[in-house]
């Protein structure tokens, strides 16, 4: 390239791989090299991740999958022009024109023009309701239409199919139909046995799937009705979408002349030049080693080859592995190296279990000392290991089928990438290797996913490789000796969830045994409240009894809620809100009675503050005599099941949601977790019960009722996500036991459902895999777990009055029956206050 | 047990309470000639410390309602309200400067507590 002259780059296309490119035409750049950069894009949006597009029904905004905002393209001197496709190419003159007329000179052209859906020439292809899947509008025509439609079918049991049909899944559709014309799902990636199990683990979870299936007419007057097999089958559907595969935009590299294939695709060599030395064209609608690369990495890698060659560093674009990992609707589909290649070119280990739904396949070189490539469906955890072994062609261990059964002997986590070789490359979408890694996060001190993201942009395409980051994460900071483990406290070397599992295992029920068992020193005000907090969600017995009393926390301690001035305030529990007129004057009673200031809570119920810790279980067994029971308001436990009056009196009322709110509040009361919960039932849509601001919330349908999880009030407020619709109670109930054993499992201490939700890798689609589509197998023992739990349930605070060895510890003194003698109040509107504290 | 702010003649020991009256490894307030004196069973250890009840950081009559345990080698007490921690041995606060609280002698003797004021 010439230095000191401006030379005019004209990018056509403003997808993925077109914006890819212009940022590393800028990185590329020399001081002594100046650039004039043009962008045309056919779409009315700037670049977009397209590879998470159906994270837009998952409640990502278009803002949200944006590469760069229109500013970053300003800020670096480029012009952009959007809805603004080039209709023509004048090579001799070296001019483009665009639709609105702008006419434009080149040096050089880089043809980004992308591929389109492929709609292959059915009859009926052209009626409402047919749609396809490849932009932001496609996805918002679909939306739309979903709201009328009640059956739905895509057209394509491929990757980009399957997504679709779980958007439609997504979109509340009753029915979800996969059409595939080939004899298995995924034809490209995965062989007959990974379709089959694959097929099952779709089936489950609602999905229709017809494989075989040659489509001869889409049925319908304007709008689609049906569709019209070869075999004589009918579909009967009211919604299609078509994602039979891409066709290379090379429309325009037709009418400017260039070389193109019959079947599609703009023919370019090693260095990705077009049959005119000026043009280059790369991404999808370009033809490299006799194929169209449809992954975003390869396009990465055709973005970095160009803007070498435009700034002096020829290399050339070299075949690409096409391996791939992506999850579907909560299972794990990989393929690598080559997945389909058969004996005797090489001995293939097959791993299959039905149960399970899992299927793994190796192909390993016929000497055993290579892996070739592989198949994994159900569980891809060994996937980014199996890829670095087979592309950096690692000798195998005598014992190949280890690769997939998982090492036997419990090696350390992490152990298995440290040992890949400094140049494996890591991050295939940014080519970041291993060596980079380890320099950035040991010499750099970027050990965070966020600091990597931002200093060598590993993991920001396709995120598949984030384990594995993670790892190399650990693995540096332990041969560093930084390793920093999320432990309770000074006297426990384990975190929450494994002092938890320790504890079960071992079937403790004190905290002398635990410390002892577990721990060293003599505890502290840390991790005491935790052991006490997963004996009581274990074991659910009496907080108090045992040696359990002096470790529970200021609020536990004594089964009410310390206030200012070491007075304490009590709440009985008054399910779904719902109080009877009898119950009410009894609160009022004793309320009179011990001199107590009363206020509704937010919750729904009645707090009584300004009791002294001696009048405590005097006040319960008022209480209790009148058939309340304790509220746990002073526990990190259920609070409230709060409701709205719902259908009994409602007229907007679909369901019953005072009766249900009750139902779940009895079920549920008592259970400790690592921090307190909060639920509402919800009697329609207008939500009065606030249910999306909780931990758990239901919403009413016409149906049934949907759930939603990990909502929270509070200083930093978020709304709670739908994890299923229109299921009926018993389901409904199921779910929830699920989710809060998932959650009282695995939390750390004192985080609310909403941080843990965050925290979690996999988010809230993890989640819902876990709790929904039982992706960890676990949901037959959460549920028994939770019944045990709920058997166990007895009122705490009529255990302590009925027992006059716990009573006793209700005194202020120990050797005197006097109430603290410094407690003052003042006095506020007829009632009292707590006296301000100096 | 040695006292650690009178000298060892001026010591007058008052019966505060017998030893099941403290839980084990907790504590409890004894009212002694009109001061609230938190007592602390520290059984994991075979000790026993007495500290006033009151909080330093907002007057609150609490430290015998606190959690106790261990700091490296130091026991110490967690006030319930904001969880400033005070060595059992000294009385300093061990997470803000700014606060100390009085300790006591502590004698036990034929299952009986007795403070020394």
């Amino acid at each position: 390239m010439k230095a000191n002259t401006n030379t005019h780059i004209i990018v056509i296309g403003n997808g993925m791989v077109g914006y890819k490119f212009c940022e590393k035409l800028l990185a590329r750049k020399k001081n002594d090299q100046e650039f004039t950069l043009t962008v045309f894009g056919e779409e009315p949006r700037v670049a977009y991740d397209r590879v998470h597009l159906s994270e837009y029904f998952a409640g990502k905004t278009a803002d949200d999958l944006t590469m760069a905002s229109v500013d970053w393209y300003a800020e670096n001197g480029i012009r952009l022009f959007l809805s603004d496709p080039v209709v023509d190419i004048d090579r001799e003159e070296k001019l483009v024109r665009s639709h609105h007329g702008h006419v434009v000179h080149y040096d050089y052209l880089v043809m980004v023009t992308g591929s389109g859906a492929f709609v292959p020439s059915i009859p009926g292809v052209e009626k409402d309701g047919v749609f396809v899947y490849r932009t932001i509008e496609d996805l918002e025509l679909i939306q739309a239409y979903a709201k009328k439609a009640k059956r739905g079918a895509v057209l394509g049991g491929g990757l980009l199919g399957l997504e679709a049909a779980k958007a439609l899944l997504d979109l509340g559709l009753e029915e979800a139909h996969v059409v595939e014309f080939a004899s298995r799902l995924m034809p490209r990636q995965i062989d007959d046995a990974g379709s089959k199990i694959l097929q099952s683990q779709l089936e489950s979870l609602g999905l229709n799937i017809h494989l075989a299936k040659s489509t001869q007419e889409i049925v319908g007057g304007d709008f689609i009705k049906g569709m019209q097999f070869a075999d004589n089958s009918f579909l009967d559907v009211d919604m299609l979408v078509i994602s039979a595969g891409i066709r290379p935009r090379d429309e325009l590299a037709k009418i400017a002349g260039l070389d193109t294939h019959p079947r599609g695709g703009i023919v370019v060599d090693n260095g990705l030049r077009t049959s005119d030395p000026y043009i280059f064209a790369i991404g999808e609608c370009a033809l490299a080693h006799h194929m169209i690369y449809g992954l975003i990495a390869p396009g990465y890698e055709m973005a970095d080859v160009v803007a070498g060659a435009l700034t002096g560093t020829e290399k050339e674009f070299l075949p690409y592995d096409m391996s791939t990992k992506l999850k579907l609707i909560g299972t794990d589909v990989a393929s690598f190296g080559d997945p389909f290649v058969e004996e005797p070119a090489c001995k293939t280990i097959r791993y299959e279990n039905k149960a399970k739904g899992i299927y793994k396949r190796i192909n390993v070189s016929p000497d055993g000392k290579e892996l070739l490539g592989g198949i994994l469906v159900g569980d891809a955890e060994q996937y980014n290991m199996l890829l670095q072994t087979c592309k950096n062609k690692t000798i195998l261990p005598p014992d190949s089928e280890d690769l997939i059964l998982g090492s036997r002997g419990g090696e350390d986590a992490g152990a298995g990438v440290m040992s890949l070789p400094d140049d494996a490359l890591i991050c295939s979408c940014e080519a970041v290797t291993k060596g980079m890694l380890c320099h950035e996060i040991g010499e750099n001190g970027h050990a965070t996913i966020d600091a990597l993201k931002k200093c060598c942009k590993a993991g920001t395409g396709c995120g598949g490789c984030i384990p594995m980051v993670k790892d190399i994460i650990q693995g540096v900071m332990k041969q560093n000796g930084q390793y920093v483990r999320n432990v309770v406290c000074e006297h426990f070397d384990h975190s929450r969830q494994e002092l938890l599992d320790l504890v079960k295992m071992n079937g403790l029920r004190t905290y002398g045994e635990v410390l002892n068992e577990f721990g060293h020193g003599d505890g502290c005000e840390v991790c005491k409240p935790v052991v006490a907090s997963l004996l009581a969600s274990l074991w659910n017995e009496n907080v108090l009894t045992k040696d359990r009393a002096p470790i529970q926390d200021s609020n536990d301690r004594y089964l009410a809620n310390i206030q200012k001035g070491g007075t304490y305030s009590v709440v009985p529990r008054i399910p779904g809100g719902e109080i009877t007129p009898d119950k009410l004057i009894v609160i009022g009673q004793v309320a009179k009675k011990y001199g107590l200031y009363t206020k509704i809570t937010g919750g729904q119920r009645i707090d009584l503050f300004g009791a002294h810790v001696n009048d405590l279980p005097l006040i319960w067994e008022e209480l209790i005599d009148a058939g309340f029971e304790s509220g746990h308001a002073y526990g990190k436990a259920l609070r409230t099941v709060k409701s709205c009056v719902g259908s009994t009196w409602c007229r907007f009322g679909v369901q019953d949601s005072v009766s249900f709110a009750i139902e779940v509040e009895e079920r549920y009361k008592g259970i400790r977790a690592p921090h307190k919960f909060k639920s509402a039932v919800s009697g329609c849509i207008r939500e009065c019960a606030e249910a999306q601001s909780k931990d758990f919330g239901i919403i009413a349908t016409e149906k049934g009722w949907n759930l939603y999880v990990c909502g929270n009030g509070g200083s930093k407020p978020q709304h709670a996500q739908l994890i299923a619709s229109d299921v009926d109670k018993e389901t409904c109930i199921k779910l929830i036991d699920r989710f809060l054993m998932f959650y009282i499992k695995t939390a750390d201490p004192l985080t609310r459902t909403a941080t843990w939700l965050n925290k979690m890798e996999g988010g809230i689609s993890y989640l819902k895999a876990v709790v929904v589509d039982d992706l960890l197998g676990l949901a037959a023992e959460f549920e028994n777990e939770m019944q045990s739990l709920i058997n166990n349930y007895k009122c705490e605070w009529k255990e302590v009055v009925d027992n006059p060895e716990l009573r006793k510890h209700y005194n202020h003194f120990v050797n005197v029956p006097d109430k603290d003698p410094t407690v003052a109040f003042e006095e506020l509107r007829t009632q009292k206050r707590a006296r301000e504290w100096a | 047990m040695e006292p650690t702010t009178n000298t060892k003649d001026r010591i007058v020991w008052h019966l505060a309470c017998s030893v099941e009256d403290i839980p084990e490894d907790g504590g409890g307030c004894a009212l002694i000639e009109g001061k609230q004196i938190a007592i602390f069973n520290f059984a994991r250890r075979g000790e026993w410390y007495a500290t006033d009840n009151e909080c330093p950081h907002r007057q609150q009559m609490a430290i015998g309602r606190g959690m106790i345990g261990s700091q490296g080698e130091e026991p110490k007490v967690a006030c319930p309200f904001h969880k400033k921690t005070f060595s059992l041995k000294n009385g300093q606060c061990l997470n803000d400067d700014d606060y100390k609280i009085n300790t006591f002698p502590i004698l036990i003797k034929e299952n009986q507590v007795y403070i020394g004021l």
